[in-house]
């Protein structure tokens, strides 16, 4: 296992890129701990993979370095970084059983016969394969064959890392759900640094210690789950993580107010910078119903089970609430209130509130 | 309980009517010859499975069918290795993949009897331009029209030279069918070219690699164009094919009732061992 | 509407839809919801007449359309892979069955703009498929169902192949798209939480039979039987066995509470994730105490994965909440959201 540093980061798959639109990704600066679980979050065509293949060794970046333990593999292949990666299809050897599938990497680096047994005994445990280890590995269903995979890379115990590819599309929901726990729960007993690479933000966010967002070939935020959830950076954090995403209401701002189609709210601190598109940012779990406030119209009520969903027009402005208990009608008139320590003000996207001094 | 509907048949009606006339209707004309004599004049003996007995006892019978069973399998041991190992080293991506795939049907676009004359006349001794650098710049003494070494490697090189691209193209289908992420696993798991072989591509080229041999099989065990434009069956007998040996009888000496006999016995004989084929290479999926 | 009477589908001697009765009205939006195999797809295909139903009847609007051809149907398909002819324009790509069924150049043209426009198409109008993304080229497909105006509207997951946001987005817009067009539409998924979030009636299917159908929160809340509560499910809920006696539920592992109308026997309990909470949420909590196994924390929510004698539960709670893996800690359950099922799968109470 080992730390991983990406310094200065870019890559363009153009000979001679010019400006930053030509770079697919751009500049990325990150450290990863020893034995951390991290993901890269980011609709598709925002560099994830790009980043995923230069980690992984199947792409040299146009600039930057790429340390393993201090070490710069840089310019080393694949087989040479000791990595190990899960594909979005389960990439399993037809041929072989399970258990040889499991032991094909471990045999391939010619590890004695005792050990490659015990080890695949101890992986096929933790994956509950053990029953199938004598089985031919086609005939598996989508998720026995993504366990495979998975077990192919957490068999050795020289991997510097672990990549998961978008590993549950092919998943039905309710498996990719016990799919995901084991995934967590082998990272809480093997302790491998993993990096997860999706679109689905339940996935990175479960997954994951640390998310990196991205966008365009851009890092946006890098945060614990709970910082991008909290308190987004940009109104693009705000908008993917979270479902549904932060309302983003334009309004213009001074001092610790903003007013947003005429009305008063209170922020969670004083507005830095001016000019710009200036937009309120408020979680729906943060909007709240009461007897005073900001007025809006009910225009549908989702119920999704474990809580409601409400859309609502204030003036010209669409917005959505969310709330267990009280469930407003349809076509009735509310009245809103935003809870202060949640509502932000975003300049041309980015964060432009202080956090108030606790 | 279902009921189905039967609308579907009618569909299926040219077609059996084609095949009928096609196949059928001759079939039943060469099992008719098959087990009576004639003279000519529609005039008809009842011979029974006489004919049939005759050709399987018959030396030039046997002779034949070693020959042939020795081309077949010659070819097939020399083309199904050499068109993977071809397939194998040709570009997945780039430019050069069209150029590689029009300059491997080439051969396969020529007219059977045009490959025969042609390479007749390239290995002609002196006058062809292989038969006159083997004996005249090499000093080897080739001469296909009299020696029937000779005879028998110009057939088989010819039959390679003509047949092997199918066998690459359908491999290649095969090969560029398996997507990148199979290769990068096989990267990651520090497998060596020889494992990506055995464990990836072969798997899964084994489908294609199937009607490979099926077809090579099928098509060089019937041959007759090629090879009888090439050498006629000679020198002496050395080179005469099954097919060769039945037209020979069918039509130069006009025995109909053994052609038609040796017809069937050829046909169940192809039929039997594409069968074993078939099932052999295909056992493990059933599994 | 459309109806289902004793409609089976064969593959050979293998039964694919066992005796299917189903009554789908026009204007509501229909959900067929079950896990890949379950027979979504193939339940779409008999009412769409693209493929061979074995025994029983269908009916649209009243009509028996058992031996209509699809053509003759007047119905839309929409799949989860971007079907849209590669050569036409995206005008062309929705003007297509129009076209095909002899409407008149200028209307044709209303229809197709009043279509793109619902799915934000009209810049693209121009363009071919190939130069769409996938969220554009599926809405394209969308808005081909729209423009023709059918009497009824097949989507098979059609929002599979695409990213997790696109997906919220188009979800969102669909009911809306076809409210008050007439037509019956069919929605095929896989995801329990896009049954919640499109509202309307829901099928639940399982191996080949409709086990469940009503209105869609009805469902969710009230399951007729335990597989339907599986299926209806996301994260998947809890179940764990039980002993009732002398009207006293014990779960085997510790913790028990007063239950009526039960006989004493064995039962099976299924209560969801986000009604096991890390606190107490009412004063008739019962307490479950397990080793935390697995924990997960998505910024709005903390899941926990423990085990509780033999069993083994999730907790679904908003906000933070700090797990130690591998230490015993204490979870909230309200016996009014449980769920009791027999041994044979029925729902008693």
């Amino acid at each position: 296992m080992a730390q991983i540093k990406l310094s200065n980061l870019r890559h363009s798959y153009m000979p001679n890129p010019q400006g930053p639109q030509d770079y697919a990704l751009k500049e990325i600066d990150v450290t990863w701990r020893d034995g951390g679980a991290y993901a890269l979050l980011g609709p598709s065509g925002c560099g994830k993979s790009t980043l995923l293949n230069i980690i992984s060794g199947l792409l040299t970046p146009s600039e930057g370095q790429i340390l393993f333990d201090d070490q710069d593999v840089t310019i080393l292949p694949p087989d040479q970084r000791n990595i190990a990666q899960v594909f979005q299809f389960p990439v399993i050897y037809d041929t072989m059983t399970v258990g040889e599938n499991l032991a094909f990497p471990l045999k391939n680096r010619g590890v004695d016969p005792a050990t490659i047994k015990r080890r695949v005994d101890e992986i096929a445990e933790m994956l509950d394969v053990t029953d199938m280890l004598d089985t031919r590995a086609s005939g598996l269903s989508p998720d026995n064959k993504q366990k495979i995979s998975m077990g192919r890379g957490l068999v050795r115990d020289d991997v510097n890392a672990v990549m998961f590819d978008e590993p549950l599309t092919v998943i039905d929901p309710h498996l990719k759900w016990k799919l995901r726990s084991k995934l967590k729960e082998l990272h809480q007993r093997v302790k491998a640094t993993m990096i997860y690479v999706t679109h689905d933000q339940t996935e990175a966010l479960t997954f994951a210690d640390e998310v990196v967002v991205m966008q365009e070939g851009e890092v946006v935020q890098i945060g614990t789950p709970v910082e991008l959830f909290e308190r987004p950076q940009h109104t693009f954090v705000g908008h993917f993580i979270g479902s549904p995403g932060m309302n983003v209401l334009p309004c213009e701002a001074k001092g610790d107010r903003a007013v947003f189609e005429g009305h008063e709210v209170m922020l969670e601190g004083p507005t830095h910078g001016d000019g710009g598109r200036t937009d309120l940012g408020i979680r729906p779990e943060y909007v709240g119903f009461g007897d005073t406030g900001i007025p809006a119209h009910v225009t549908k009520v989702s119920d999704i089970g474990r809580h409601y969903v409400v859309s609502a027009m204030v003036g010209n402005t669409a917005l959505k609430a969310v709330t267990e208990h009280q469930v407003p009608e349809p076509g009735s008139e509310v009245f809103l209130q935003f809870n202060p320590e949640q509502s932000r003000v975003y300049r041309d996207g980015w964060i432009a509130t202080e956090e108030r001094a606790q | 309980m279902r009921t189905e509907n039967q609308k579907a048949w009618f569909f299926v009606l040219p077609v059996l009517a084609l095949v009928a006339f096609n196949a059928l209707v001759p079939m039943m004309t060469v099992v008719n010859y098959s087990v009576q004599e004639t003279f000519g004049n529609n005039q008809f003996f009842w011979e029974g499975l006489g004919w049939f007995e005759q050709i399987l006892r018959s030396d030039r019978f046997q002779a034949a069918l070693g020959r042939q069973f020795l081309f077949t399998f010659l070819i097939l041991l020399i083309e199904v290795p050499l068109g993977i190992i071809v397939a194998l080293s040709m570009p997945r991506k780039g430019v050069w993949v069209p150029v590689c795939l029009v300059l491997m049907a080439l051969p396969m676009l020529i007219p059977w009897n045009v490959v025969g004359s042609m390479w007749n006349i390239f290995t002609l001794p002196k006058i062809g331009l292989m038969g006159y650098f083997l004996n005249d710049v090499l000093g080897i003494n080739y001469d296909m029209t009299q020696q029937p070494l000779s005879a028998w490697i110009t057939v088989i090189v010819m039959d390679v030279w003509h047949w092997t691209s199918l066998v690459v193209l359908l491999c290649y289908a095969g090969l560029v069918s398996i997507p990148d992420a199979y290769y990068q696993a096989a990267k990651i798991d520090g497998a060596s070219p020889w494992s990506v072989f055995r464990y990836i591509q072969l798997p899964k080229m084994k489908t294609v690699l199937t009607i490979a041999v099926l077809l090579r099989f099928m098509d060089s065990f019937n041959i007759y164009t090629e090879p009888f434009v090439l050498t006629g069956g000679g020198p002496g007998n050395s080179t005469t094919l099954l097919s060769i040996d039945l037209v020979k009888i069918a039509l130069g000496q006009f025995d109909l009732g053994p052609a038609a006999a040796m017809s069937l016995i050829y046909f169940a004989i192809t039929l039997l061992v594409s069968w074993v084929f078939y099932t052999l290479m295909t056992k493990d999926d059933a599994q | 509407m459309i109806e289902l009477k004793d409609a089976t589908k064969w593959v050979g001697n293998v039964i694919h839809i066992k005796p299917t009765n189903l009554s789908l009205q026009t204007g509501h939006f229909n959900v067929l919801l079950g896990a890949t195999g379950s027979g979504k797809t193939s339940l779409i295909k008999m009412m769409a007449g693209l493929d061979p139903i074995a025994s029983g009847k269908v009916f649209m609007d009243g009509q028996d359309v058992t031996r209509l051809n699809t053509q003759k149907r007047q119905i839309s398909l929409v799949h989860q892979f971007f079907v849209n002819y590669p050569h036409m324009t995206v005008f062309d790509n929705i003007a297509s069955p129009l076209r095909v069924a002899g409407m008149a150049k200028s209307e044709v043209e209303g229809r197709v703009e009043e279509a793109a426009d619902l799915l934000q198409l009209r810049p693209m109008l121009h363009r071919r498929p190939h130069e769409l993304s996938g969220g554009q080229q599926q809405r394209t497909a969308l808005a081909r169902a729209i423009a023709k105006e059918s009497r009824a509207v097949f989507l098979d997951e059609p929002l599979a192949n695409l990213d997790y946001k696109l997906r919220e987005e188009l979800r969102e817009q669909l009911p809306d798209l076809f409210a008050g067009r007439g037509a019956v539409v069919v929605y095929a998924t896989s995801e329990p939480e896009e049954a919640l979030l499109l509202g309307g009636y829901t099928a639940l299917m399982e191996d080949g039979r409709v086990t469940q159908f009503g209105p869609t929160a009805d469902i969710y809340r009230n399951p007729e039987n335990i597989a339907a509560a599986r299926v209806f499910s996301d994260p998947p809920i809890n179940v764990a066995r039980i002993t009732v006696f002398g009207a006293q539920a014990a779960l085997e592992g510790g913790g028990g509470w007063a239950v009526s109308d039960m006989a004493d026997g064995d039962y099976m309990v299924a209560v969801r994730p986000h009604r096991v909470t890390p606190f107490r949420t009412s004063d008739a909590d019962v307490e479950l105490t397990g080793r935390v196994i697995v924990t997960e924390l998505s910024g709005s929510d903390s899941s926990a994965h423990f085990r509780h004698g033999s069993d083994d539960w999730v907790s679904l709670a908003a906000g933070v909440h700090p797990y130690q893996v591998g230490e015993d800690h204490s979870f909230y359950m309200n016996p009014a959201h449980c769920r009791y099922f027999g041994q044979d799968g029925k729902r008693v109470a």
